[in-house]
């Protein structure tokens, strides 16, 4: 990454302050009734148009949730979520339509958001040699709000590939048959207790599907934002890349400010055939709540990849800056031979949020290798914890994991854990695992202190050096957007 | 014969022998021991969902009915050659006859001086092991070394004979440095070839201020036997505590400590090695908490695995808000020798201050085949060679031990071992 400038931008837009994404966007919504029981299930369902499968699907998997528990085993410490004070379906009144139909103040939202839905003309007029012309990439985009997608960009586009993008309850009605076939096939209906709870009421979501062979020609994205008040959003994402295929997909998320806590329990699900290979973006920037831990979303979130195939690749990318509490363990199941999984991580807790995150590398197939890089900060009054698992069956010959976790503390009141799980069955496998601890060192700050630049300037510079490792993971133009919104997150933390 | 098998067969002894255990007068222990017995009994022995006995199973000794050790007539026993003054207990029983340490004192003849004392640091409710321990506990060695001593080096023996059925001791061992006072305390446990039986120790260390404890403990029991000890040490300001805890005997075997440093400038050096053949469980267990600046801490454990032997680590390192200007260091590494080994690694960092440097590190891996043609191509035979490169992957945990007899005694015990494995 071209450092300087970057860095310089970055550190200017540290005086933009505060939640810049809280607002609320006033529109007409429908809502199912507050609660949750059998009959919201069927609503959502029913609203969906959903096939009977589908239906019962559900209904299994809420049984499931009555009969399961709350994990307490986290590091995160909330009050008791009343699981029947929330609207478990939000959608604006008027439905999704074509890109043209959508309500302009959608649009204006999304447009204030920094999400362009409008696809851009193509430049160059020479047929199929559009993105060489181009000079910034267009990048496909489905957006969600609340609990429907509301528009989705470039589709016909992708079509031309036969690259399948959608929102989940499209894909329910357009193909069925791959829905059916993979949905719930990674992260099962009694996965864990959130995972139950997302199965019986999910209500959106991205869908990909990628053809044998084919190179996606743009980054997909979904944006996610929670709007309404006192609502959960569900989102249920699903990407199959199937054979020799390739897909570099990015998310981000934003939430109004508010007082109450918002739940959002989404469940991510990432298949990877024969030498398919998936990216997985994420910038996480739910409300984290104010500067006295009051509001802001719990994101209970279930992220999991099976590397079906053989010599298949998963890499997942996160930057989580925002939510009140954040619980998420993307995880990479290592199926076939020779297949790869990656987890780079940033993870901030300020103020008083807290993150429990980290993953698990099940590596089952033979010379499967992974690579996990996490890098924790922690400031105000914050808590910061990686959790992971590295577990090597007896059949995963030549299996090879390296791991490295770090943690930066900014301040004395804020808490910086690591929990690493190592488990070896194979003679063969080597695993590495290194984690340290640290503040950011006075000669440091003093050596940029020293060329002019402000307390918050140097620590920001600072930090985003010890995230680097990291954010170079992140396609462009999120690895910008990434930067700043670690210097806002930690605003204040210094000084 | 009681023959009521687990947990509830220790519950029941515990309530038919209240009245007859030492201390059962004394109104302090008895509540201690009632609490301890309580919670043991609500919990019983810990199922693999209570996360610090994750990954180790303690179901197998819920099938087993053990008695009481019988009173051995005087002498009947074989015991190996002393290495230093030496206590001895048999059975987990107080031998005045076998023991020549003048320091040495039973811990069942002091009770009644010891209220406030004993039962400080254990953790009875927390670590279910050490309930079982408080409830039925019937000796140990109470150890004092006074302010400014030297106490040289003490061997303390735990031996088990053979006998017919399986039998179970819970020794409480109690010691205290006061301040400036050091001691290298050198620790046995063994048993009779073919004993079968559970050795639960619990010990309750007291480092003062300036004073250092080297404490080697060479876990050698019979290969049917189950050992599960629990140590908890406190070490104040300028304190040392060297522990040193070679995991090599027994069927299943679980060494827990838990330090805590709570003067300025205490350290603790917590190193190890698990050496491990067919059919073994062994497990090590750390809990470090630094609880006062300017703190340093070093852990250092190995683990050797052949045959289908299973190897546990886990490691705690908790630093307090308080704890400014610690240095934490932690590393485990393993050596697979064979394809049925499994180990298990849980390296854990706690943090709550900012200005320290914590690290750890954790490797697993098999001999590597470089080194090992490297060591061939110059006419060593393979067995040499491999024992070699095991000797040189323990090296940086033995050389850890700067006290000379605890070294020799380490060294003699990883030959043996080697030469068992190689025989095997």
């Amino acid at each position: 990454m071209p450092a300087v400038n970057e860095t310089i931008e970055a550190v200017q837009s540290v005086t933009d302050s505060g939640y810049k994404w809280g607002f609320e966007t006033d529109i007409e919504m429908e809502f199912a009734p507050k609660g949750l029981n059998e009959d919201i299930v069927r609503f959502i369902s029913k609203k969906k148009n959903e096939p009977e499968w589908l239906l019962e699907w559900r209904l299994r998997a809420f049984a499931l949730w009555q009969t399961m528990e709350e994990p307490r085993w986290s590091a995160v410490k909330y009050n008791p979520i009343d699981y029947q004070d929330a609207y478990y379906y939000a959608a604006p009144k008027q439905g999704p339509k074509s890109l043209e139909e959508v309500d302009p103040e959608l649009l204006r939202t999304y447009e204030k958001l920094g999400i362009p839905l409008r696809e851009q003309e193509v430049l160059a007029g020479v047929e199929g040699a559009g993105s060489a012309a181009d000079a910034r990439m267009p990048i496909a985009v489905d957006a969600v709000f609340d609990s429907v997608s509301v528009a989705t960009s470039y589709k016909a586009r992708l079509e031309k590939e036969g690259i399948i993008f959608c929102s989940i309850s499209e894909a329910v009605q357009t193909h069925p048959e791959l829905v059916r076939k993979y949905l719930g096939s990674v992260v099962p209906q009694g996965d864990n207790f959130f995972a139950a709870l997302n199965c019986a009421v999910f209500t959106d979501g991205s869908f990909v599907y990628v053809p044998k062979g084919v190179r996606c020609p743009m980054e997909l994205s979904t944006y996610f934002r929670i709007n309404a008040k006192s609502t959960g959003q569900f989102e249920r994402t699903l990407i199959i890349a199937d054979e020799g295929s390739t897909v570099s997909y990015l998310e981000g998320c934003t939430a109004p400010m508010r007082d109450e806590n918002q739940l959002h329990a989404a469940v991510v699900e990432l298949v990877a055939l024969d030498d398919a290979s998936i990216k997985y973006s994420t910038v996480q920037n739910w409300y984290p709540g104010d500067a006295n831990g009051k509001g802001g979303i719990y994101n209970f979130v279930t992220k999991r990849a099976a590397c079906r195939g053989k010599r298949s690749k998963v890499s997942w990318t996160q930057v989580e800056t925002g939510s009140a509490i954040t619980w998420k363990y993307p995880s990479c199941i290592l199926q076939g031979d020779d297949s790869v999984g990656e987890f780079y991580s940033v993870a901030i807790a300020n103020n008083w949020q807290q993150a429990d995150t980290g993953t698990k590398m099940i590596h089952l197939g033979a010379r499967t290798k992974s690579t996990i890089v996490s890098k924790g900060i922690s400031a105000g009054q914050g808590q910061n914890t990686y959790r992971g698992l590295v577990r090597i069956g007896p059949r995963a010959s030549g299996a090879r994991n390296f791991t490295q976790c770090d943690s930066l503390l900014i301040g004395d009141k804020c808490g910086a854990h690591t929990v690493p799980y190592i488990e070896n069955r194979c003679l063969t496998a080597k695993v590495e695992h290194e984690a340290t601890t640290s503040r950011i060192a006075e000669d440091q700050l003093f050596y940029c202190r020293q060329r002019g630049l402000s307390q918050e300037e140097a620590v920001g510079m600072i930090v985003n050096g010890f995230c680097r490792e990291v954010l170079k993971e992140l396609p462009m133009e999120f690895a910008v957007e990434a930067q700043k919104l670690l210097q806002i997150s930690l605003e204040g933390s210094v000084g | 014969m009681n023959a009521v098998a687990g947990a509830a067969g220790f519950s029941h002894r515990f309530e038919g022998l209240r009245s007859r255990l030492p201390g059962a007068k004394l109104p302090w222990l008895d509540a201690l021991r009632g609490e301890a017995a309580e919670s043991f009994g609500a919990q019983g022995f810990p199922t693999r969902r209570v996360e610090a006995w994750k990954y180790t199973d303690l179901n197998p000794l819920g099938h087993v009915s053990f008695d009481e050790p019988l009173t051995l007539l005087d002498g009947g026993v074989t015991l190996p050659p002393a290495i230093a003054p030496r206590v001895v207990f048999v059975d987990g029983r107080f031998r005045e006859d076998l023991s020549d340490h003048p320091g040495a004192r039973s811990l069942a003849r002091h009770l009644p001086e010891l209220e406030g004392r004993l039962g400080v640091l254990a953790q009875p409710a927390r670590e279910p092991m050490a309930g079982l321990n408080t409830m039925l506990f019937e000796d140990g060695l109470l150890l004092e070394i006074g302010e400014g001593v030297d106490g040289g080096v003490m061997e303390l023996l735990s031996y088990a004979t053979a006998c017919e059925r399986p039998q179970a001791f819970h020794p409480r061992h109690l010691i205290r440095l006061a301040p400036g006072a050091s001691l290298t305390l050198i620790e046995t446990a063994t048993g009779a070839a073919r004993a079968r039986y559970l050795h639960n120790p619990v010990y309750e260390i007291e480092v003062a201020e300036g004073a250092r404890l080297t404490h080697g403990r060479l876990q050698q029991e019979a290969r049917e036997a189950w050992h599960l000890s629990t140590v908890y040490a406190r070490v104040a300001a300028g304190g040392v505590y060297d522990n040193f805890t070679l995991n090599a005997g027994g069927k299943l075997a679980r060494n827990e400590i838990h330090t805590a440093l709570t003067g300025a400038r205490a350290q603790c050096h917590m190193n190890g090695a698990q050496l491990l053949v067919d059919g073994q469980h062994a497990d090590t267990t750390t809990a470090l908490d630094h609880a006062a600046p300017d703190c340093s801490s070093r852990q250092t454990y190995k683990t050797v695995l052949s045959g289908k032997s299973r190897g546990v680590f886990q490691g705690k390192i908790l630093v307090r808000q308080a704890a400014q200007k610690t240095d934490g260091y932690q590393m485990n590494q393993a050596l697979l020798l064979s394809p049925d080994a499994e180990i298990d690694s849980k390296p854990q960092l706690e943090i709550y201050a900012d200005d320290v440097k914590c690290s750890h590190g954790a490797t697993v891996g098999e001999l590597d085949a470089d080194q090992l043609f490297y060591l061939r191509a110059r006419g060593i035979p393979e067995s040499e060679a491999k024992a070699m490169l095991v000797e040189a992957f323990l090296q940086e945990a033995v050389e850890s031990v700067a006290e000379e007899t605890l070294r020799g005694a380490l060294a003699r015990a990883v030959d043996g071992w080697w030469r068992a494995e190689a025989a095997a």
